[in-house]
């Protein structure tokens, strides 16, 4: 293998080689990045593809018991009694838990503490724990869940959202708005009749986006230790260790400082890892009853349970627009179908709402919220989060708004954006805005202007642009300390190990910490130690969702080396009997910058500092910005910098059989800085095809009738895209820096997904002229479409009614423009009082 | 009562294996389980996925369809066995270098089916990379970086010396 021998293992040495020969040059370029952009291989790469890196199942002790857990088979029920005796003597067993022993209620949520490690007296979902085994083999633990008998009285199942409207008894819950209603929200930025009444053209519409879900490749899986000392560690494959960490200190009355969550590497989270889970809070508690190491890794079928993912969502949106495009007013309408449990699903229902605003100015503003309880696994937080349904509502909506004008789709949008560095409507701070590069990119590259509305029969090209949150600027529990934390070791050797709580979930977290490190400290990234994921070990992240690590770790992270950067430098420059501004760090060097050869290693710095001060050590941490929002609700939305996209979809639309095939994407995202342009471009991959699936084939389905039963919780029957049906993607990169994010870097892990569901439907339009407003775009519904419209009937296929909801009072924020601050007006608040 | 167990040779990542265990167990649990190679992943064992694919006398087979006793005498070859001396398989190596591999789960599959692909066609066209892995599913990457990795290393296995377009890693102008 001469060739490969040739190669280098990392593509950094010449750069570095670069750097210091024009060092050697009297001026510096400090700005200059050595690291920070280039598509350099992630520092676990080397692990992934030799299989070496170890998953939470890959975990094995000796005297380790198999965990299983009895779920129930009835969407809806009363549990009367629950008998374990026969399981519990069957040779191999060791312990039986039923909800009895888990009895403290917990949630991600501080407000929906509503969930139980086994449930006590009630099922709420086909698949819903209701009693454990831990037994010296999963097959002897299999055998045992058959020798548990429960007793249920099977109450009246709510199906879906528009039932549980209709049907408030029985309820799912003791809590919530009222009836099977989970949440209600109403907020109203300015007088939306005003808006309407200034318009030139009003219109309404109606979407359905269906649930879908995460499908990780990797199962669930958890390891608990239970020590002589009697502390416990849990090795999970969650995306949120510090969540998971007090939720175990929580229902098992432990002291956090007794607790160690470890997050092994997840193998593909996408969200459905975040909340803390039923099978991670039993194999702690069968740890502490049995005194040994148990595991539990769930099936295939059991993750379709644990689900979290996107709410199905009924959506109505009505919009006023003046002759040449610009918004004078919005109301938008969403129901939630939030399955049996609350999650972060309070948070969803309020982000259904949230990001209307930032990509095309919207004068008035007033959006109404409805989150159901459902007997179905509980909705949660998917990749985007809330907000892909509403943005695939709006995108089409303009698009139908774009042809009433007679205007270019693209061009309208271009004419309406949200200036940089400006508030919206509901309070939202837009930093750097490069949604109108991005548009620009995928026009010219997709030959939009050629194509649109040109394109034979069946053939056509859908566009649609989007924004996503860089991170969320409130905690999920209240507090005022940091959102991220890294603490930094520089050994005499010259080692430098960062400890974060980040969880590597194959984005890239670990690598981005080095990364940055290494661009500070001129290093090479490869030689700096990270530490993730440990809460014995590493400072608190909140978690890998929200697409909050890259800006939030990153900045933490540069505080921290920054710091070491100070301290080592003014020890450096004394030895070097130069002024401390003048050291420079590069390519593994401490010197002086008028004079490149007068300088040192860096660790002989680490040693002069070490000597002078004792061990280096320094701290990084961050916290968001402080939100322009003060009205009750406005915590969800803001953040510190938003990111952007804009797709073109090309699609081919065969009338025979109404099968979509999308040929290729073009896609521009504005990343603000790449800090990995490689990693990046994996991202936007990664999301243009994870929207494909859902624009497409994606779907929770369950059978109609009263069983609620899931359908297809198998990878063959949820259908996702293979390589057969991935499509091409052209990508774009838009760096416009943002100042809130390190070195100017913003999101790219959610937002790339979803502009691409609206561009394909509004393409589906494009190529055979008919509406299915809703996803997936399924043959069946194409060819409906397509029927209906050769009968001379609307061609369009979706949803015709919302329902009534019993809304409460708007909370009423005047929007800046109109003499706001950000609160609500006081009437308001007196009539929210009232409600509650 | 622990079940009998079976005893079984074959050769394991090009080293003569004599492994014992229960006779129903599937390759997938024999390997991560008996063999202590966890290298070799599941995503439903259920033949559903492609995550627990391994090369039988050179092709690709699903370890959790397959029972371990079935490969008594044969050659089985796991991610484990592709590195040869701590030098990375040009596969390996082209799939970390383009971030083909994000969280890594799906990876040992992908390689170990493009292995046996390039084995056979050392000059695949897209089309046939994308047919030779459409029994596997990957939720991280798209799959784009993964032909594009199967595409360098094939070019790299011909003796060619190949570097990924500027437009794979940085995206287009």
């Amino acid at each position: 293998m001469a060739t490969r021998k040739k190669r280098r293992t990392v593509g950094l040495s010449d750069s570095l080689t670069v750097k210091r020969s024009q060092s050697d040059s009297p001026t510096v370029r400090l700005s200059d990045h050595r690291v920070i952009g280039r598509a350099l291989r992630k520092i676990d790469a080397t692990a992934k593809v030799t299989g070496a890196t170890i998953f939470a199942d890959d975990l094995f002790f000796p005297r380790m018991l198999y965990a299983k857990l009895l779920r129930s088979p009835h969407p809806h029920a009363k549990i009367l009694r629950v008998d374990v005796a026969k399981a519990a003597r069957l040779a191999g067993v060791r312990a039986v838990l039923t909800g009895k022993d888990l009895p403290i209620p917990f949630g991600i949520l501080p407000v929906s503490q509503d969930e139980h490690a086994l449930a006590p007296d009630k099922v709420r979902f086909v698949g819903d724990p209701v009693a454990a085994v831990a037994a010296t083999s999963e097959d002897v633990a299999t055998a045992a869940l058959d020798l548990i008998t429960v007793e249920y009285e099977p109450l009246r199942p709510v199906p879906d959202a528009e039932d549980a409207v209709a049907h408030p008894e029985p309820r799912i819950h003791d809590y919530g708005d009222g009836g099977n209603l989970h949440k209600l929200i109403h907020l109203e930025f300015g007088d939306v009749e005003t808006g309407f009444a200034a318009a030139d053209l009003v219109r309404e519409d109606l979407f359905f986006y269906e649930g879908s879900t995460h499908l990780p490749m990797e199962q669930h899986a958890a390891v608990a230790q239970w020590s002589a000392d009697r502390k416990l560690t849990v090795w999970s494959s969650t995306q949120t260790p510090h969540y998971v960490h007090r939720a175990l200190a929580k229902v098992l009355e432990l002291p956090p400082a007794r607790i160690r969550v470890i997050a092994t590497p997840n193998g593909g989270g996408f969200g459905g890892k975040s909340d803390p889970f039923s099978h991670e809070i039993v194999v702690a508690k069968l740890a502490m009853v049995t005194g040994r190491p148990v595991k539990i890794t769930l099936t295939r079928e059991e993750v379709f349970y644990c689900h979290r993912g996107r709410h199905p969502t009924l959506m109505w949106i009505k919009t006023g627009v003046t002759k040449d495009g610009a918004i004078t007013a919005m109301h938008f309408k969403s129901l939630l179908d939030g399955g049996g449990y609350g999650s972060y699903g309070v948070a969803s229902t309020y982000y259904t709402g949230a990001l209307q605003t930032v990509t095309y100015p919207v004068a008035r503003y007033k959006f109404q919220g409805a989150r159901a309880f459902t007997n179905k696994p509980p909705c949660g937080p998917k990749r985007g989060h809330g907000t892909p349904q509403p943005r695939y509502a709006l995108e089409v909506h303009l698009d139908k708004l774009a042809e009433q004008l007679g205007a270019d789709p693209a061009e309208l949008r271009l004419k309406h954006l949200v200036p940089p560095n400006s508030l919206t409507a509901n309070y939202l701070r837009v930093g750097s805005m490069g949604l109108g590069a991005c548009l620009e990119k995928v026009v010219a590259g997709s030959e939009w202007k050629r194509k649109f509305r040109k394109l034979p029969p069946g053939k056509g090209v859908g566009l649609a642009c989007s924004s996503y949150i860089c991170g969320a600027g409130l905690p999920i529990y209240w507090n005022n300390m940091p959102h991220s934390g890294v603490q930094l070791k520089c050994d005499r050797g010259g080692g430098v190990t960062v400890f974060c709580g980040s969880t590597e979930i194959g984005q890239g977290s670990d690598s981005i910490l080095a990364y940055i490190v290494a661009e500070v400290l001129g290093l090479d990234p490869f030689e700096i130690a990270v530490v993730t994921a440990d809460t014995d070990l590493t400072p608190v992240d909140l978690g890998s969702y929200s697409s909050r690590v890259t800006l939030m770790t990153g900045n933490a992270a540069i505080q921290a080396a920054e710091r070491a950067k100070e301290i080592l430098a003014g020890h450096a420059a004394q030895k070097l009997e130069i002024p401390a501004t003048r050291v420079v760090f590069a390519g593994g060097r401490v010197f002086d910058a008028e004079d490149p050869k007068h300088g040192m290693a860096f660790a002989e710095a680490v040693q002069v500092a070490e000597a002078a001060q004792g061990t280096i050590g320094t701290v990084g941490s961050y916290t968001p910005p402080r939100s322009a929002a003060k009205y009750r609700g406005g915590g969800v939305g803001p953040s510190p910098a938003y990111s952007y996209s804009a797709a073109v979809a090309e699609v081919d639309v065969d009338p025979d059989t109404g099968i979509v095939t999308v040929p290729r994407i073009w896609i521009a995202h504005d990343i603000g800085q790449s800090i990995n342009a490689a990693a990046v471009m994996g991202q936007v991959e990664g999301s243009v095809y994870m929207g494909l699936g859902e624009a497409l084939m994606e779907e929770m389905a369950y059978r109609g009738n009263r069983n609620v039963v899931h359908k297809i919780p198998s990878l063959l029957e949820y259908k996702s895209p293979t390589t057969l049906e991935m499509c091409d993607v052209v990508t774009y990169l838009v760096e416009d820096p943002d100042p809130s994010g390190p070195f100017g870097a913003k999101e790219v892990g959610q937002g790339p997904l979803l502009p691409v569901p609206p561009a394909i439907a509004n393409a589906v339009y494009d190529a055979v002229g008919v509406r299915v407003d809703e996803v997936p775009i399924t043959p069946e519904k194409v060819l409906k479409a397509l029927k209906k419209k050769t009968k001379g009937e609307e061609g369009r296929v979706g949803p015709t009614r919302f329902p009534d909801i019993p809304w409460p009072e708007p909370i009423r924020v005047p929007p800046p423009w109109e003499g706001g601050d950000g609160g609500a007006v006081p009437v308001a608040a007196a009539a929210l009082e009232r409600q509650h | 009562m622990p079940d009998p167990k079976a005893t079984i040779s074959f050769e394991l990542n090009g080293e003569p294996a004599t492994l014992a265990f229960a006779p129903h167990k599937t390759l997938l649990e024999v390997l991560r389980e008996d063999a202590g190679l966890t290298g070799t992943k599941h995503g439903c064992e259920l033949g559903e996925c492609g995550t627990c694919t391994v090369l039988l006398d050179g092709t690709p087979v699903l370890s959790c369809l397959l029972l371990g006793l079935a490969c008594a005498g044969h050659r089985v070859t796991t991610v484990e066995g592709m590195a040869a001396g701590g030098q990375l398989h040009p596969l390996q190596d082209a799939f970390a270098e383009l971030g083909a591999a994000q969280c890594g789960y799906c990876t040992p599959a992908f390689l170990l089916a493009a292995q046996a692909l390039l084995a056979v066609e050392p000059r695949p066209s897209r089309a046939a990379i994308k047919q030779a892995l459409a029994g596997n599913l990957c939720r991280c990457t798209g799959y784009l970086k993964i032909y594009e990795a199967v595409e360098l290393a094939a070019a790299r296995l011909r003796g060619e010396d190949a570097t990924p377009a500027r437009e794979t890693l940085y995206g287009h102008a």
